[in-house]
């Protein structure tokens, strides 16, 4: 049973936190309009690339995990939870999760310079893995021959479309591959903020970045897990607090909305959640900042998040009612996102089957 | 403020030098009490004089610490509990001098214990449409009314009280609140029997109750104030510590899982494990609450987590009930007694299953904390008070 658990965590956030939160929601106030994420629907992704270049170099926020000798930032998970807590606020459609945080980690032990590049923001990076392969799924059934030729297709890659270099996991390795060497097919995703691809490698030639590929991997998905959590939180947050502004503005019955009881006490109950799935989002990201009690505190993280983001925005749907099912208002928005979130990573009920066994509740 | 750390050496010699010139082996119980009292080191955060020395409160801990690994003999802080965590705050905060000088002491060191006279059958979640009347007869108050949902009311020595002064004004400003002494003969507790069959409550009959004036905290009209800084400590005193994982109920219905492979099902099992993720995040959120209080950032997430507990509570109540199959229809004991504190665990399930019913009843109901939640953490309208602007006496009753 790992249930080593450091009961004292700091789980407030430090001023350099807040100033980084700051910095980012600044930018994607000026930059990510949700009218820019709705035209994705449609087929016109410009806000994305301006977008990602100013986060990712004049942030920092490309190499916010990367040591300071490969040319990062040096931050830990903290700080990273709080970027996605913002992305999450404003649906952002940009690469920080797939390549910044998933791909980065499984780079980090590598010493590979594709890590350097990363960091600067000059490259963007893709596991090539299902979006809902979660830390302990299997992984795709690539081949691999003996001049390091990869063939095989993996289906719905996040990341993929905005990445120039594809990590795929074959055979126990991690091998690079170059994006104009695969066939990277867009497809209709449900949540085209963060859209989805099709994969496919005809013996594309790869080079060889993680040898004890598969740890590194599932490494990569459960920071990528844990610290989808916070992204949960941000989406839920914004359509809570989207809800409670609008109910308070919003007049029937010559009545503004949010003073109807049955109203309140659901805003009420969403309230309720989304405070708490902050304290488990944050405690899951501290706790991996600390390397204390991850598995745990990740399995639970996604087991309440998941579901918490979900609700919010089926909550922000149905509370701004015919408004909030059109597809000028935002809110499908983040109905889309926190429902691929919920599957992304693997779902509530996988991390529940985990906790069963992490702490000793077998079924 | 002085570096905590220099505070905290301090504190270590004063606890030293009171476990030296008292020894707790040979020190008998009220003595070490006392002398514990005139140190400052009963509630540090008090002022010196009132068994404290101004410090912050997060030092106490350490004291407790020190003083209980020295064997020293503590205030049974349970036995007490609501002297302890609501009435002696508010004298702190409005009593006179005399007031505190009389009735901190012995509250403090459990030698005059209280309770709260503030429910009654009609004024529940409404506490501001309290009826108990009290009329001014010289120097003194008559009391006449009843009051109800009265824990250790039968054997405590004082009360917290409020009761209407003027119900010929609105119902918040015709209330004055009052140290009520409970050997006076116009007293008469009766136990309240609960869907528990025991009575952890009682109902307190006033009948010509005299209170003197100079036992009135606040002024005359201030209770509905002062009475809203008591109930607001019943929030602030979420304890000291945070609980480790699997504490309490929890933790009881996981051990019973181990316990017992036979009984388990696909569906408890998801229940189960739905609930653990609840209360771990339940412990997680209040786990930041405290950090947020201890570094002077209040949130308003008391009311929220007291509506998450008792979700909590009762649903884990119920699975284990289901959990125990044929042992779960089966119950302790039905006989009336009258427990002086609640024992969540230390009880059979079928009692737990009855008394989480309360969780949401008692200390403002659910639904009352969600009307609080809303209004004043996401600042929606609150609730048409038909009520706010009419004279007490003119209410339909």
């Amino acid at each position: 049973m790992t249930t080593t658990e450091s009961a004292e965590l700091d789980l407030l956030y430090t001023d350099v936190e807040d100033d980084l939160r700051a910095s980012v929601r600044d930018v994607l106030l000026d930059r990510c309009a949700p009218a820019a994420v709705t035209a994705m629907y449609d087929g016109d992704d410009a806000v994305v690339a301006p977008l990602w270049r100013v986060l990712a170099t004049e942030l920092g926020l490309a190499g916010l995990l990367v040591p300071e000798a490969a040319g990062g930032a040096g931050a830990s998970a903290r700080e990273a939870a709080v970027v996605l807590e913002e992305l999450g606020r404003a649906v952002a459609p940009v690469p920080f999760l797939t390549s910044a945080v998933v791909a980065t980690t499984v780079l980090l032990d590598s010493g590979a310079e594709l890590l350097t590049s990363l960091a600067a923001g000059e490259r963007i990076a893709a596991l090539t893995v299902p979006l809902s392969t979660g830390p302990a799924s299997p992984l795709p059934a690539l081949t691999i021959d003996a001049d390091g030729r990869i063939t095989g297709t993996v289906t719905s890659v996040a990341g993929a479309i905005e990445a120039d270099v594809l990590l795929v996991p074959v055979a126990g390795a991690v091998h690079a591959v170059a994006v104009d060497a695969a066939q990277v097919t867009p497809v209709v995703s449900l949540d085209m903020s963060r859209r989805l691809a099709d994969v496919t490698f005809d013996g594309a030639p790869s080079e060889l970045v993680v040898g004890d590929g598969e740890a590194a991997v599932r490494r990569g998905l459960a920071v990528g897990a844990a610290l989808l959590a916070s992204e949960q939180v941000g989406v839920a947050r914004w359509c809570l607090e989207e809800t409670v502004s609008y109910l308070k503005v919003r007049r029937q019955f010559g009545r503004v909305l949010g003073g109807f009881q049955a109203l309140k006490h659901r805003l009420a109950d969403l309230a309720i959640a989304v405070d708490s799935g902050g304290a488990a989002a944050r405690y899951a990201a501290v706790a991996l900042a600390e390397g204390t009690d991850v598995a745990v505190s990740t399995a639970v993280a996604q087991a309440y998040c998941s579901d918490l983001a979900v609700t919010a925005a089926e909550e922000a749907v149905q509370l701004h009612g015919g408004i909030g099912m059109t597809w000028e208002h935002p809110a499908h928005l983040y109905l889309k996102r926190a429902k691929a979130d919920q599957i992304a990573f693997g779902t509530a009920g996988a991390y529940r089957a985990q906790l069963a066994e992490l702490v000793g509740l077998p079924g | 403020m002085a570096d905590e750390t220099a505070l905290r050496a301090d504190l270590r010699e004063r606890v030293a030098d009171l476990l030296a010139a008292h020894p707790p082996a040979t020190t008998p119980r009220s003595e070490f009490l006392h002398a514990r009292y005139d140190a400052g080191l009963a509630w540090v955060s008090y002022p010196e004089g009132h068994g404290g020395l101004g410090l912050p409160g997060a030092l106490q801990s350490e004291v407790d610490e020190l003083l209980t690994a020295a064997g020293a003999p503590d205030n049974n802080p349970r036995g007490n509990g609501i002297g302890l965590g609501m009435a002696a705050p508010t004298i702190l905060a409005f009593g006179t001098e005399e007031q505190k000088q009389r009735f901190l002491r012995p509250l403090w060191t459990g030698e005059e214990v209280w309770c709260q006279l503030f429910s009654e059958p009609g004024a529940g979640s409404d506490l501001a449409n309290l009826g108990t009347r009290a009329v001014r007869d010289g120097d003194e108050w008559v009391v006449n009314g009843q009051k109800v949902w009265t824990s250790v009311a039968h054997i405590a020595d004082f009360a917290i009280l409020v009761a209407r002064t003027d119900p010929g004004t609105v119902k918040h400003a015709g209330i004055t609140y009052f140290l009520c002494d409970m050997s006076d003969p116009g007293i008469e507790v009766r136990p309240l029997r609960q869907i528990t069959g025991e009575a952890e409550f009682n109902e307190v009959f006033l009948t010509d109750v005299r209170i003197p004036d100079a036992n009135r905290l606040g002024a005359e009209g201030q209770g509905w104030r002062v009475a809203t800084a008591t109930l607001n400590q019943e929030r602030v005193s979420i304890g000291g510590r945070a609980a480790p994982r699997e504490s309490g109920l929890i933790g009881l219905v996981a051990q019973e899982w181990r316990d017992r492979p036979q009984s388990r099902t696909p569906e408890l099992h998801d229940r189960l494990l739905r609930l653990w993720v609840d209360a771990e995040v339940a412990r997680l959120t209040g786990l930041r609450l405290r950090q947020k209080l201890a570094s002077g950032r209040p949130g308003p997430e008391g009311a929220a987590m007291k509506v998450t507990f008792a979700r909590i509570n009762q649903e884990l109540s119920g699975l284990e009930l289901e959990l125990l199959g044929e042992d779960g229809l089966r119950y302790s004991d039905w006989t009336l007694v009258r427990p002086t504190e609640v024992d969540m665990t230390g009880r059979d399930a079928g009692y737990r299953y009855l008394r989480a019913k309360g969780n949401s009843i008692e200390g403002g109901t659910s639904e009352i904390l969600r009307n609080i939640v809303a209004e004043r953490v996401l600042g929606l309208p609150p609730e048409p008070r038909v009520d706010k602007d009419v004279p007490w006496k003119e209410l339909q009753k």
